[in-house]
């Protein structure tokens, strides 16, 4: 690529539209520009001078800003129709088939195409995450084409610049000094920015005066935290940095922790707390009863000794109590524990009494315990019931099988065999709530139902994620980027007295011109310096509302 | 007096101050005046500010007392988040007529603001107690510093309307004429719907009705104007009231639509009413009350509220709230539709900020956007709240 040489001597790089050096507009373009376009102070960018190779074209394609704003309204779109019907991890329903059937039972033919299309889960789906990336390097690409040149361009700033520059800066003044000695007017000028707080460099009868410089790099920094963050999101899909396991323990019980090996969880007690408010119109309109205030599992902590095998229970070590409400999880070595669901009042074993039908006396208890049955229970020598069959989710019979839907003992059957000294060979009898059978329906004796004992079982969520860290720092650094590049502005104002004591000025600032015309009031006051004026304002008040110049530089 | 009844009252002050102060900036935007930076803040527009920071003080009592009497930030249903957006809609408004002195920003943040406060009253205004998961400082934390970034990104959509009153030509026929009129006749819809709550709510209207939701059980509901659509499988149990025209499947909820449906009727009528009798739009009626608005200095405040708002809007609606949801959910996202919703905000705003540096893209198209910007807003309060169910529904 050929260099541009400025008729001051300097040597530009191939696209560069204002003098690094002096400012002279450098291409026919510019020299056209009433008010110069101020972007980037002219520098060359790498997007706007090459264009040959396929690496060219794609990083001119990703460096695009209007790409960029493209793929932010595209994302937008994207991610807004996932709000339509609700997302497939929020319906509480446990298989595909199930799925489809709940989406078109609920939202009819616009649901089951919903679920049909995939945007049932669109968040996870590729494209969706293709778009997110595109996105992502588009913020990586635009960033680096514009920021290093322009780093180079603002470190390297001289002070004096060419009258083609200055006279066309939006905001302008020139004439002779309005009062006063004309010989102090550059002192003035500098003793007042300096009160203004703008950094001040003097060559011989110029000045360049500026301040907040680093608001210009607030764009960049806040992309790289974006990208830190994208990156600490990506990181999850290596294993080992990320677990979400969930989990159910019932009371009393002790059960192993998904995802966190060697360790152990009892849930003591499972707490639900009501406020005992008087019916809020909401309420009533919701046809609400109650408002939970507290859900709560009180729980211990267990870890393995070091030589333990997976699954022993054997000499747990204790190593926390705690109680796990909503908004204060279980913390332990990087994993939390939340309180994440519950199940008030699940069966936990089954009472019944070996009972003579004829005369209903009972010859023993026999307690279930639903999770863990036995395989007979022992009244005397004599007497004796076993347990031929469990079924603890008794869902009918199929070829004269009793069937369980899950393990869970939501609506458990038995088949009993009883022994008795009466019936010595023992009587079978199928019992469910609610129903006995009995193969020659002619048995002596029942098993008579008594009453049942319930607990409750707590679920827990287990998450460890290590990306934290890292998505807290580019948090940290997205933050930062955003508040320098909105809260501060680069203002840069060129003051020069020509030979005759008049005096030059030009003002940029790249955001809230309102501010600098404050500063320049200031300095014009002080200074006695000639009106300045806003070019772009003028020009809009002479054409009526024609578009503006874009006021803005990153 | 009891603390709740004190918040009570002094929110009723800070109404009527705000309702005084919209027309004390009327009169001072028709001053004659020239409009010089240091002239814009004549006698009226100080009589004006002076009134809205009573106003908004009085509102802030109205919080504090409140915030005292539930023991919680009233923040958390939807007549406490509303009210707290009015208000801090007027924090912005007076944090940016500071900056800029501009009075004819008054003239439309205080009647928006009025809008939203009224239509916060047309829900339960009682204190609700808490559930588990709202009940973190977070909730104090993260809600009320997204609202604030909300309110002053609301200022934006306050400067581009009025951006837009002025540049839109009221006598030709344009495209930008008759979306401009879409959003007054919006407003005049939330007044159908105030009119509407209030008028029935006065009459003490109730219908009992029982149904079935879409689990398949069965429950009561409350009509409090007349039900033109029926919850599924609905049966009327109050007497002489109006049986519903039309029933409704039970994924749609027929009170709400039923609301709607008044509230845009009613509407209407009131703007057909405003159309017929004085033969205007309402954008002749606005257009010559800001004629002597500087442009430049609009789309300057409009786009400064943006780069103002958007950290703020960052920090409480994205980063506060992943560090709540990871506290309380075990995970900083979960893509529940209010948390999309602010990410859409988000990058409608980011996308923003990034066309303001193409040219073309300052004055008309910048105040259009911020409009659009704050439909989005008001969407996500409204409809993502009311209607789509999820994880941060008020009501």
């Amino acid at each position: 690529m050929e260099k541009i040489i400025c008729a001051c001597g300097h040597e530009n790089p191939f696209g560069t539209k204002l003098c690094e050096k002096c400012g002279r507009p450098l291409t026919e373009e510019v020299k056209n520009q009433k008010v110069l376009d101020m972007r980037y102070d002219g520098i060359a960018i790498r997007s706007k001078t090459r264009n040959k190779s396929i690496v060219d074209k794609i990083w001119n394609f990703f460096s695009s800003v209007k790409v960029g704003v493209s793929l932010i309204f595209i994302n937008l779109v994207a991610a807004s129709i996932g709000t339509i019907f609700p997302q497939e991890f929020y319906v509480n329903v446990a298989t595909e088939a199930e799925r489809e059937i709940y989406y078109e039972e609920t939202y009819g033919s616009l649901g089951k195409l919903y679920y049909t299309l995939g945007l049932s889960d669109v968040y996870s789906s590729w494209w969706f995450q293709i778009l997110v990336g595109l996105l992502g390097i588009s913020i990586i690409i635009a960033s680096l084409d514009r920021g290093i040149p322009l780093h180079r361009s603002l470190k390297n700033q001289r002070v004096k610049r060419h009258e083609s520059f200055m006279k066309r800066q939006r905001v302008v003044a020139e004439g002779p000094v309005t009062a006063g000695d004309s010989a102090k007017t550059l002192d003035l000028v500098e003793e007042q920015m300096k009160k203004l707080k703008y950094n001040v460099r003097r060559e011989g009868n110029a000045i360049l005066a500026e301040r907040g410089r680093f608001a210009r790099y607030g764009p960049y920094i806040n992309h790289v935290g974006l990208i830190v963050f994208l990156l600490g999101v990506m990181l999850r899909l290596l294993p080992g940095f990320y677990v979400d396991e969930s989990m159910w323990v019932r009371e009393g019980d002790i059960r192993t922790i998904p995802g966190m090996d060697g360790y152990f969880i009892e849930n003591e007690k499972f707490i639900l707390e009501l406020h005992d408010n008087e019916k809020t119109e909401a309420q009533i309109q919701q046809g609400v009863n109650a408002v939970a205030k507290n859900y709560q599992t009180n729980v211990k902590l267990y870890k393995q000794p070091d030589d333990a095998l997976p699954g022993q229970t054997d000499n747990l070590e204790l190593v926390k109590e705690y109680s796990i409400r909503v908004n204060h999880p279980l913390k332990h070595e990087g994993y939390s524990l939340y309180q994440m669901d519950f199940r008030l009042n699940e069966l936990k074993g089954m009472n019944f009494a070996l009972t003579k039908k004829e005369t209903g006396e009972e010859l023993g208890d026999v307690s279930i315990d639903l999770t863990n049955p036995q395989k007979e229970y022992v009244i005397d020598d004599q007497t004796k019931v076993e347990l031929l069959g469990y079924y603890p989710d008794f869902s009918g019979f199929k070829n004269g099988e009793p069937q369980t839907a899950t393990s869970n003992p939501n609506n458990p059957a038995f088949i009993f065999k009883m022994t008795t000294p009466e019936k010595p060979d023992g009587e079978v009898s199928f019992v469910a709530i609610k129903e006995t059978v009995e193969p020659n329906g002619d048995n002596v004796y029942k098993m008579s139902f008594k009453g049942i004992e319930t607990r409750n079982m707590s679920g827990l969520t287990v998450h460890k994620d290590r990306t934290i860290p890292i998505l807290i720092v580019g948090g940290i650094i997205f933050m930062l980027g955003v508040a320098i590049g909105s809260y501060w502005n680069h203002r840069r104002i060129w003051v020069e007295q020509l030979q005759d004591g008049t005096i030059r000025l030009a003002a940029h600032t790249n955001k809230n011109w309102f501010s600098i015309k404050k500063d320049l009031t200031a300095i014009t006051e002080v200074a006695h310096l000639p009106q300045f004026i806003d070019q772009v304002e003028k020009e809009n008040n002479e054409d009526g509302q024609k578009e503006k110049e874009g006021d803005s530089t990153l | 007096m009891s603390l709740i009844d004190l918040s009570g009252n002094l929110l009723f002050i800070a109404f009527l101050a705000y309702l005084i102060g919209t027309l004390l900036f009327g009169g001072a935007i028709k001053s004659n005046k020239p409009d010089g930076a240091a002239k814009r803040a004549d006698r009226w527009g100080r009589i004006a500010i002076i009134v809205t920071i009573i106003g908004f003080l009085a509102q802030l009592g109205y919080f504090i007392t409140r915030w005292m009497y539930t023991g919680h930030a009233p923040v958390s249903n939807m007549f406490e988040f509303t009210t707290a957006f009015g208000m801090f809609i007027v924090g912005a408004f007076i944090l940016i007529y500071y900056m800029y002195r501009l009075t004819a920003l008054g003239l439309v943040a205080l009647p928006i603001a009025l809008l939203i406060i009224a239509y916060a009253a047309m829900f339960p205004r009682d204190v609700t107690p808490l559930v588990p998961s709202l009940q973190s400082y977070w909730l104090t934390i993260h809600v009320i510093t997204a609202a604030l970034g909300q309110s002053i990104l609301a200022i934006s959509a306050v400067a581009g309307l009025i951006y837009l009153l002025k540049a839109v030509d009221p006598k030709v026929k344009t495209k930008g004429r008759f979306w401009l009129e879409a959003v007054l006749y919006f407003a005049v819809l939330v007044i159908g719907f105030i009119v509407v709550t209030v008028t029935f709510r006065s009459m003490g209207y109730e219908a009992v009705f029982n149904y079935v939701d879409k689990n398949g059980a069965q429950h009561e509901i409350i009509y409090n104007v007349p039900a033109v659509f029926g919850m599924n499988e609905y049966v009327l149990l109050t007497d002489d009231v109006m049986e519903p025209i039309a029933e409704m499947p039970p994924v749609i909820n027929a009170k709400k639509l039923t609301v709607v449906f008044w509230s845009f009727i009613v509407g209407s009528i009131i703007y057909l009413l405003f159309r017929l009798i004085s033969r205007r739009r309402i954008l002749d009626l606005l257009h010559p009350l800001v004629r002597k608005v500087n442009l430049n200095l609009l789309d300057e405040i409009g786009y400064r509220s943006v780069l103002i708002g958007f950290p703020v809007f960052s920090l409480g609606a994205l980063v506060f709230a992943m560090i709540w949801a990871q506290e309380a959910w075990g995970r900083f996202w979960g893509w529940d539709p209010k948390e999309v919703w602010a990410l859409i905000t988000w990058l409608f705003y980011a996308a923003f900020l990034h066309l303001r540096l193409s040219k073309g893209w300052e004055g008309k198209k910048s105040a259009w956007l911020a409009l659009i910007g704050f439909a989005i807003i008001l969407f996500n309060l409204i409809v993502v709240n009311l209607v789509i169910a999820g994880l941060h529904s008020y009501a």
